[in-house]
This record gives C-alpha cells, sequence and structure tokens, in this order.
C-alpha cells in the first residue's frame, strides 16, 4: 500500500519498538526510501530516546546508594531490637 | 529472564528466613528503576530520594507478602508509586497533575518536527551537562499521563504488559500513550538539540545550498 507521511508518522513508535507487521514494515520502508523528511523524523526520534535513556541523562544523586544502604542497616538493627 | 526471577525468589526465601543482609543485593539492580519511578511523579531529587528510600524500607518489612506469582520488579515498582503518589496527596498537588487527562489520547494526529537536515547527536556528547539538562527538562516537562508511561517504557524498560499492569491500564493504552510521548519529546527536542549540535556540520551544508 502506498503510505502518506502522516500515516508513517502514526507508526512510528510502533516501528521503532519493531512491533509492526510485516507487511506494513515493508509498507513504511518503501515510503522512507524516497522520503527524506520522515527518514529525519525516525532518525530523530531514535536518537532521542537513545540519548535521554542514556544512564548520563539521569543519574542518581551522588551517594544515593550509600544513603540508601545505611539507612537499610537502620531498619535490620530496629527489627532486632 | 527466567533465571534472574528464580535466584531472586531464592533470595527473597532465604531474607525471610533470616538472612537480612541479602535484601541488599536483591534491590541492587533496582536502585535506578525506583528512583526514577519516584522521580517521575515528584520531579524533585532530594524528595525523589526520601521516597525511594521509604520505597525501599516498606518493600522490605513486607516482603514476607510478595507472591511469586507476580514479578518483583513489578511488586517493587508499584510500592514506589504508591509511596510517591501518597506524597503528591499529601501535598494536594494532585488536582493540576490530573487536569492533564482533558487533552487525551485518541485525537488527531500528531505533526513531528520536521526538517531535513537532521544530523544525530552522538552518545559522546552527554558528557556536556547543557544537554543532559536540555533532555531532563523535556522529560520533565511531558504531562503527567506521558511521563508515566515514558519513564517506565524508555528509561526503566519495562515491557508494555508490566506497565499496564503497574499504570492499572490497557496495553493499547500504553502503546498510544508512549507513541505520543515519543513524539512530544521528538517535536520539542529536536529543535533545541539542533542548536546544540556541532557547528561545522551546519555551516558547511549551509555553504552549499
Amino acid at each position: 500500500m502506498e503510505l502518506n507521511c502522516k500515516h508513517v508518522w502514526r507508526y512510528i513508535s510502533d516501528y521503532l519498538d519493531d512491533s509492526v507487521d510485516p507487511e506494513l514494515r515493508a509498507d513504511i520502508e518503501r515510503h522512507l526510501e524516497h522520503c527524506e523528511l520522515c527518514s529525519a523524523v525516525l532518525d530523530s526520534t531514535r536518537n532521542i530516546l537513545v540519548l535521554t535513556a542514556d544512564d548520563r541523562t539521569f543519574v542518581l544523586p551522588v551517594g544515593f546508594s550509600e544513603r540508601l544502604h545505611a539507612r537499610l542497616n537502620q531498619e535490620f538493627m530496629l527489627q532486632e531490637e | 529472564m527466567r533465571n534472574d526471577a528464580v535466584n531472586e525468589a531464592e533470595i527473597i526465601a532465604r531474607i525471610c528466613a533470616g538472612e537480612r543482609e541479602l535484601f541488599h543485593t536483591l534491590i541492587l539492580p533496582y536502585e535506578r528503576t525506583v528512583y526514577l519511578t519516584v522521580l517521575s511523579l515528584l520531579k524533585s531529587e532530594a524528595e525523589a530520594e526520601d521516597a525511594a528510600q521509604d520505597a525501599f524500607v516498606k518493600a522490605y518489612r513486607h516482603l514476607k507478602t510478595f507472591r511469586a506469582d507476580s514479578r518483583f520488579s513489578t511488586w517493587l515498582i508499584s510500592i514506589a508509586l504508591n509511596e510517591a503518589r501518597s506524597r503528591l496527596r499529601k501535598s494536594n498537588r494532585v488536582p493540576i497533575e490530573s487536569l492533564e487527562g482533558f487533552q487525551e489520547e485518541h485525537e488527531g494526529d500528531f505533526t513531528p518536527a520536521l526538517l531535513t537536515d537532521w544530523r544525530e547527536i552522538p552518545s559522546e556528547a552527554l558528557e556536556r551537562r547543557e544537554l543532559q539538562a536540555t533532555l531532563r527538562t523535556a522529560v520533565e516537562e511531558l504531562p503527567l499521563i506521558y511521563r508515566q508511561v515514558f519513564v517506565l517504557r524508555d528509561l526503566e524498560e519495562r515491557d508494555a504488559n508490566e506497565t499496564a499492569d503497574l499504570l492499572g491500564i490497557s496495553c493499547n493504552l500504553v502503546k498510544v500513550r508512549l507513541h505520543r510521548a515519543r513524539m512530544m519529546l521528538q517535536k520539542r527536542l529536536v529543535p533545541a538539540l539542533r542548536s546544540l549540535a556541532p557547528r561545522r556540520g551546519l555551516l558547511g551544508r549551509k555553504s552549499w545550498s
């Protein structure tokens, strides 16, 4: 099926998650081959997902683990009493 | 995955039998997950840390009630969600966020940011604090219903079923909201990241257009 750009945008998320059926995937890929705009939308979305999911974007506060485990040790002691 | 679940069940049994130190090992893979879960609702880092600690303490106290027919991660994240929600309720921050539900869901197509000269930002660029902050702010400013799905699916890498269970919504709604969240981020971040991108390539392109 011939897809237009709006169609493709609707499936970008599913396409990235590899959860579109093979037929639709082939239609999308045919569209992407000649549509610079949709290729850029797809690439930028993929890039943004990689960057936001990177451990450096959302980091645990410095000392988080140490404070957490100290708090848990306190809790263990309370239970012993 | 399967092995992890078996190991976790064993560790939980041993903790319940008195080897409480093993709780540290049990939660190690989930520290970031629990923190991000509460942060997605509370936004403040300091409050999120407190809430995460409380959630872990509650999980420890109630570990005996954990049933192995559900995933430990799901159980733990749901404790974290409850902890964050109860803090929001106590400080009356819920009503503002729930208004966002009005602009829901299925209607209309979403137009992404359109441009043809997108240049990939390499992960090394994340050494720049400016870029990290731009990305964090964009996620933090997503409306709550989209932010929650995005954080669980894309930052914590929970699958669609687990996310649906945790939020009490259908799998299909998880997909719809995730798509919306990703498109909102694309729309907002593409222009912002473009101005942060290395200059050389952009100038090169300009010079021959």
